[in-house]
């Protein structure tokens, strides 16, 4: 459907996107639309490549988001970001973490980490928007807080969503401990 | 008001509001969310059971005691139950009888790719199969009433997308159904020859009655469109077709999908100029309609194999795909992983390091078949392991005893090991035994089984003695080792190999990753005294890395097991 808006969130397994797909579903059915929100459990969750896909419109039909479609991609690493760069519609936008984190092949010496992962992905003409959350998340609180710092950003692209509806969003999805961390951390990411 | 659910807890919010009572499953993905949801309401009785043949006979008795009765599966689990299903579709119900199974496509969690359908039509009983959240909510409603009105157990049918994917449902209040007392029926509750030759034809006019409902039901509906093009589809196929053509096709939606409408197809077939057949996994509904001689287009376009998706139906059909564009460089994957202090890394390492041929299971040790352990030669079904090392060593005989080991998780020794340790105790193979006792259920998410000491919802059960159970069966060697000690777990494969009798040996430690597990500070590396040998990289620990020739540790993923430091001859790595 044309009028879908489609946000892909793709990391490492327990990096924690499951908690972004679950504020950004509250978000969004509050906000009057018609959501899906898919994602895939059991073994890929062993650290494995992991993708959330999130849609929302009038109408929503197929749960997941194909290639050529996403409008945004949020990815916690930056090799993930490029993995799934098919799947960006030609004026989409990635929002990426810097981090890398090496998976098993990288690890056991059979390929390496590849280089100049943003530019590449610039070159190919994708706009990528790069931020090091995890210093964000660090600053404020917990490394864990990765999540919510790409949340805050992610806020900026949706201009017509007022800022306190993600606020209470957020304080609908996240326990009362962590909180004022997690508002902290959105702050951080919306900059 | 509106709630954003997965498909899973809706179906355990249906399953709850027409008043089931007693629900009885074994996890696997993609199905274990809805006895986990239904655990959660304190009306119902819930627990995981020992393996999916004994929750389905569970749901059985319950039903015939008059309650409204859910036992809940993945695919191949309907394998391990089919035997209770055939005659159960025989007998009937008292209470209705409700089971759901998960199909993978895709095989995003599984071992093979088998279309429940079939289960359906072979064990003659009505499936019914929702597209999303809210049919799985209602489906789930409606399947009692059709279980009570037409005496069957009736099979949900769901599938990855749909289980795994949130949509919007309005839940609503549990209505419970008027009770159905128990009364002893010899005649329909008795399966032997006598009877069951009479409840047979009860059964294929129960199918008669069935198709009658299916040609006009709520379950299929007629969506027209253009004429040009006619789509019959169930499932997520709907959802892909719909977001492809919109009302450009006309659409007829199967949510029963056994058994199948006749008159209904034809109708449809006649308004439109051409039929497609968009379902996932094996020509079900296509056959279907060549019987009824209705000419229709399917498998020689779509795939049998895999998952579909909105792309693939727009190119299939000729329609514009999306542009799009990648890197040109192939990236180095990202497979799942044993985690960081995953107890099975030791053991595999010690499998690996003696050249030992290992017959696997199902779990997450499943994953010591994967680079750099690479630990294992075979994985076929639950339980697989022990009966065919027992086979294995049998057809090999020496050649084999004194090399080959058999590795089983502690759930899956449960659901389906024991019977094979049983024909080795009987049949005396020199067989040796892994238990993977990490104390839980891991692959699909923490549950608790049968020598964990807990039930589904936490609370202190009985506990099975593993040691004891295998002593019972007559193993004279049953030890135990704990994985994070190597050089134990080397001794123990070495002498157990290497004895002349069957034994056991029980590889204990709990899963890294519960609650309760205490970690240890993170190692640090002591950079002077690395030389980059990469020894203790041949664990293939996720938290592990090189970094300029030496070794790096990941600290916010290592929890300091220390099995690394065991590899290391120069002391380079150090607790805190």
């Amino acid at each position: 459907m044309a009028d879908t808006k489609n946000i892909m969130i793709v990391g490492v397994g327990g990096q924690g996107s499951l908690l972004a797909s679950k504020l950004l579903g509250y978000l969004l059915l509050t906000e009057g639309y018609d959501v899906k929100v898919s994602e895939v459990h059991g073994m890929s969750q062993r650290g494995g490549s992991v993708v959330t896909y999130v849609r929302f419109g009038d109408k929503v039909y197929s749960p997941i988001i194909d290639r050529g479609q996403a409008d945004v991609i949020v990815s916690f690493e930056k090799l993930e970001a490029a993995r799934y760069l098919e799947y960006l519609k030609p004026e989409g936008t990635i929002l990426t973490n810097t981090q890398e984190m090496d998976p098993m092949p990288v690890i056991t010496g059979a390929a390496k980490y590849p280089e100049r992962l943003i530019e590449r992905m610039q070159e190919a003409g994708a706009k990528v928007d790069a931020m090091d959350c995890l210093a964000l998340a660090e600053e404020a609180g917990s490394a864990k807080a990765v999540n919510i710092v790409l949340m805050g950003r992610l806020s900026t692209y949706f201009p017509e969503i007022p800022e306190v509806k993600w606020i209470e969003a957020i304080e609908a999805c996240v326990p009362p401990k962590f909180l004022e961390l997690n508002k902290k951390a959105f702050a951080l990411g919306r900059g | 008001m509106k709630n954003l659910m997965l498909g899973n807890k809706a179906l355990a919010r249906g399953l709850f509001e027409a008043g089931c009572s007693v629900a009885s499953s074994y996890p696997g993905t993609p199905s274990t969310e809805i006895t986990e949801e239904i655990a959660k309401f304190d009306e119902v009785y819930a627990e995981w059971a020992p393996n999916e043949k004994v929750a389905m006979e569970v749901a059985f008795g319950a039903s015939l005691a008059g309650k409204r009765s859910f036992c809940g599966m993945k695919h191949v689990g309907m394998n391990v139950a089919a035997d209770p299903l055939f005659t159960a579709s025989y007998t009937g119900v008292n209470g209705g009888m409700v089971i759901c199974v998960a199909d993978d496509p895709g095989m995003h969690s599984s071992q093979n790719e088998q279309d429940s359908r079939h289960y359906a039509i072979a064990a003659k009983v009505p499936m019914l199969e929702p597209a999303d959240s809210a049919e799985a909510y209602e489906f789930a409603k409606k399947a009692y009433e059709l279980s009570e009105e037409y005496d069957t157990p009736v099979i949900i049918k769901m599938c990855t997308r749909v289980a795994h994917s949130q949509s919007v449902v309005e839940p609503g209040e549990r209505v419970m159904p008027e009770p159905n007392p128990y009364e002893k029926n010899i005649a329909k509750y008795v399966m032997m020859p006598g009877n069951a030759i009479r409840r047979h034809p009860f059964v294929e006019e129960r199918t008669r009655r069935l198709i009658a409902l299916a040609e006009d039901c709520e379950f299929n509906r007629v969506e027209m469109g253009d004429t040009a093009i006619g789509i019959i589809t169930s499932s997520t196929s709907y959802q892909y077709a719909k977001e492809v053509f919109g009302d450009k096709a006309s659409i007829l939606k199967l949510g029963m999908v056994n058994p199948l409408p006749e008159k209904l197809i034809k109708d449809f077939a006649a308004k439109v100029d051409k039929v497609y057949v968009i379902e996932e996994l094996d020509p079900v509904i296509e056959n279907h309609c060549r019987v009824l001689g209705v000419e229709v287009i399917g498998k020689e376009l779509l795939p049998i194999e895999g998952e579909f998706c909105q792309n693939l139906l727009a190119e299939k059909l000729g329609l514009d795909v999306p542009s799009c564009r990648k890197l040109d460089e192939v990236l180095p994957g990202r497979p799942p992983v044993m985690c960081a202090g995953c107890p099975h890394r030791g053991l595999f390492f010690t499998l690996s390091r003696n050249k030992c041929t290992v017959l696997g299971d199902i779990g997450c040790y499943t994953l010591g078949a994967v680079a750099p352990l690479s630990a294992m030669d075979m994985t076929l079904c639950m339980g697989a392991s022990i009966s065919s090392s027992h086979g294995f060593n049998k057809a090999l005989g020496e050649a084999s005893e004194g090399k080959t080991v058999a590795v089983i998780g502690d759930s899956t020794f449960m659901h389906s090991g024991m019977t094979s340790l049983a024909n080795i105790a009987y049949n005396q193979s020199n067989s040796t035994v892994i238990i993977l006792d990490n104390s839980i259920t891991g692959m699909t998410g923490h549950q608790q089984n049968p020598t964990t000491g807990y039930n589904i919802k936490g609370d202190p059960a009985g506990k099975i003695n593993l040691e004891a159970l295998c002593k019972a069966m007559g193993f004279n060697r049953v030890r135990v080792v704990d994985p994070y000690d190597l050089e134990a777990c080397n001794q123990a494969i070495k002498e157990e190999l290497a004895v002349a009798e069957p034994s056991v040996i029980i590889s204990r430690r709990p899963c890294a990753l519960l609650k309760y597990v205490k970690h240890n500070k993170p190692l640090k590396v002591n950079k002077d005294k690395c030389v980059g040998c990469k020894s203790c990289m041949r664990l293939g620990c996720p938290a592990t890395s090189m970094k300029d020739g030496k070794i790096q540790i990941d600290t916010t993923l290592c929890v300091g097991c220390g099995i690394c430091k065991q590899m290391c001859k120069f002391d380079a790595l150090e607790n805190q």
